[in-house]
């Protein structure tokens, strides 16, 4: 029997950062450390989108929006603003996160999944603004983005980024699970289960959502910022409409509700394309087939089918 | 002497007393290359990765490269920058390769530099953008041309008809967008006047309004220059056909393939382009250096792929036998010496033209590397 306090919220947090530890000791090269990095920064992403899709019950199909806000930010904050690497990530988040409670706040006071379409369309418009902007955001061939230096120390190297991102994940699920046990976490999982009834006992079911999308936007952004200063490149592909679906699903494939899911749908995705080059022209046909085997026989999403699974094994 | 040594003189030995040493009797030279083989860039990674893959394995059955065997190691991304990205530090680092070849996009390929740049491994690139080589990177070189290239040639030939009045029309895309920027910046040098600049989105299907305000600039138009590859310039020579505008049309070189033809139909009749010596390989003089070439590579190509070449094939070509001819020159596969051997490539001839490398231009083509082309008859017709 685990001891008391170790809160399945606390085992969560520790076992991640724990896994970051270890992977760090068994890494052999830069190219896992690279993968291990990218795993980190769509996990960010995705841990987000969780919250949105596994405590609200609300689909964001153009949240790849959203990442390209945060990436861009870093490579044209400098570049056109003068500002500084970091002020301009933090000029990302808050923009994406505006740009979220603009949409949000008419669109959710409606029951139903009208904000699967607004985030559709306002994903879509991101991506084409990026794209057709050429004088101001480079066109579709992409842009450069300065090196990070903090305080003299140029961050450099995918190891360094790997504890970066890292520790940028292990702090996203800890403030994640600390929502989920809310006010606002617990009125949304009331509303998810009634809407009604949540309104009767006196929850702004709109604001509470509200809440939870512009938190899910900033997420996205960050994560984008991220990816953006550690390629040191960026291109419209960021805020593509594929993209936006990758992520759904990799919270799908993690598990709904789970943000540990969120991080395992991630690094599902992130490495089996990898994993698949051996089968070089049947690649694509192989990773749709795997998926859908997932689909079929984890049906809840990886990690909530497999606690159910050892739940049912257990005494 | 130790167990290796002995083995090794064994080898030699061995090698001395049955002639010439089979290729494959040491460890494989390792080539890279990422390409987008899959995605909306596929018409260009396909024949790129047919070609690399065709010639490896005859340079592997000719003997290989300095008595060892050619292995291939290939990726495709999609078309994605941040997977080009992986795969590049994944060639660098798993793969171990001393070369790469490729990066269909300019996009891929500037999301892929610093990963070789900071390998120090040299990286042929395939893409057409001109920031892959300007300013001079260390180790990234290109073999097709730039589009500011092709403005060039289509300027140079307006200017030989006494034409300075010009309408451009141009994609969102890449390709467009990239070449719009380069001929606005040399329509000047060229005594030439842009009129009017009208752009169409990718998945635009009349672009008659962008040409009748061409149509309509003040003062008159006298050609216009699509910019733009795919299905959109088909659209727009039907579309300037439908209007009768009555001037010259120019396309790029994103037009030179089979399919362009057949999407515009007639209205393509006296549409001019600049494009490689490989699109109209059968008219080129016997006394052009490139003939040879160019036919043995489009006989290879179409009677082992059963498809049409293309001149992105050709770029993957040329990379390939710059890098395999720097390797045998350099007689070694460090990085540093390949990359000196394949900056000393003087007067090689390839699909795409005579390339002369230099410390300051590593694509080493000339305005003389693009052919004008006529389209007549329904079929490519060579003008100079």
């Amino acid at each position: 029997m685990a001891p008391a306090w170790l809160t399945p919220r606390r085992a969560t947090v520790a076992g991640l950062a724990l896994l970051l530890a270890a992977l760090w000791l068994v890494f052999p090269s830069g190219f896992y450390f690279r993968i291990a990095t990218l795993v980190w920064i769509s996990a960010l992403a995705a841990v987000g989108l969780n919250l949105l899709m596994g405590l609200a019950g609300q689909v964001s199909l153009g949240h790849a929006g959203f990442v390209g806000i945060g990436a861009y930010a870093v490579a044209l904050g400098p570049r056109h603003l003068g500002l500084d690497l970091l002020p301009s990530l933090g000029l990302g988040l808050v923009l994406a996160g505006l740009l979220a409670l603009l949409v949000g706040r008419p669109i959710l006071r409606l029951r139903g999944h009208y904000l699967a379409v607004a985030t559709l369309g306002l994903g879509i418009l991101v991506w084409l603004v990026l794209n057709s902007e050429v004088a101001i955001t480079g066109g579709p061939d992409g842009i450069q983005v300065q090196r990070l230096v903090l305080v003299g120390w140029r961050v450099a190297g995918a190891e360094t980024w790997y504890w970066i991102t890292g520790l940028a994940l292990v702090l996203g699920v800890l403030v994640a699970l600390n929502l989920e046990e809310s006010p606002t976490g617990r009125a949304l999982r009331a509303l998810h289960d009634s809407e009604v009834a949540a309104a009767v006992a006196g929850i702004d079911v709109a604001r509470a959502k509200l809440a939870v999308f512009v938190i899910a936007a900033v997420y996205a952004a960050l994560a984008g910022g991220l990816l953006a200063l550690f390629n040191r490149f960026v291109t419209p592909q960021a805020a593509d409409f594929l993209h936006s679906i990758e992520l759904v699903t990799m919270v799908v494939i993690g598990g709904m509700g789970s943000s540990l899911g969120a991080v395992v749908g991630a690094a599902v995705l992130t490495i089996l394309p990898q994993a698949l080059t051996v089968f070089h022209d049947y690649e694509h046909a192989v990773l749709g087939l795997t998926i859908i085997l997932f689909m079929i026989f984890l049906r809840q999403g990886i990690v909530p089918s497999l606690a159910a699974l050892l739940a049912r094994r257990a005494p | 002497m130790s167990r290796r040594l002995f083995a090794a003189l064994l080898v030699g030995a061995a090698a001395l007393t049955f002639g010439p040493s089979p290729a494959g009797a040491q460890a494989p030279i390792r080539i890279g290359a990422v390409l987008s083989v899959t995605g909306p860039a596929s018409f260009l990674g396909d024949p790129e990765a047919r070609t690399l893959r065709l010639y490896i394995d005859r340079i592997n059955q000719a003997g290989g490269v300095l008595g060892r065997r050619l292995e291939l190691v290939l990726y495709d991304d999609g078309g994605d920058a941040n997977r080009a990205r992986t795969f590049a530090t994944r060639l660098v680092e798993d793969d171990r390769v001393v070369a790469m070849v490729g990066g269909t996009t300019t996009g891929t390929t500037m999301a892929m530099i610093p990963v070789f740049e900071e390998a120090r491994i040299p990286f042929i690139s395939l893409a057409g953008g001109i920031e892959i080589i300007e300013p001079v990177k260390p180790f990234t070189f290109k073999t097709p041309h730039t589009d500011k290239m092709a403005c060039e040639k289509i300027f140079e030939d307006l200017r030989k008809r006494g034409l300075t009045r010009v309408g451009l029309i141009s994609g969102t895309g890449g390709f467009g967008a990239s070449m719009r920027t380069q001929c606005l910046r040399v329509a000047p040098a060229f005594g030439i006047t842009i009129v009017a600049d009208e752009r169409y989105g990718p998945g635009d299907t009349d672009m008659t309004p962008q040409l009748t305000r061409i149509r309509n600039a003040p003062g008159g138009v006298q050609a216009v220059v699509n910019a733009d590859f795919g299905q959109g310039p088909a659209i727009v020579t039907r579309n300037f056909a439908q209007l009768g505008l009555g001037v010259p049309l120019y396309q790029s070189h994103g037009v030179a393939s089979r399919s362009f033809i057949e999407l515009a139909g007639p209205a393509a009749e006296g549409v001019r382009l600049p494009a490689a010596a490989l699109l109209v390989a059968e008219q080129l003089p016997d006394s052009d250096p490139q003939k040879r070439v160019v036919m043995e590579y489009k006989q290879l190509y179409e009677s082992t792929q059963n498809q049409p070449v293309s001149t992105f094939g050709g770029h993957a070509y040329d990379g390939l036998m710059i890098l395999i001819e720097a390797i045998r020159r350099a007689g070694s596969t460090d990085g540093v010496r390949i990359r000196d051997a394949v900056r000393q490539t003087r007067g090689f001839i390839g699909t795409g033209g005579v390339v002369n490398m230099s410390e300051t231009d590593h694509m080493g083509l000339d305005l003389s590397a693009f052919r004008m082309i006529e389209i007549r008859n329904g079929t490519w017709r060579l003008l100079d």
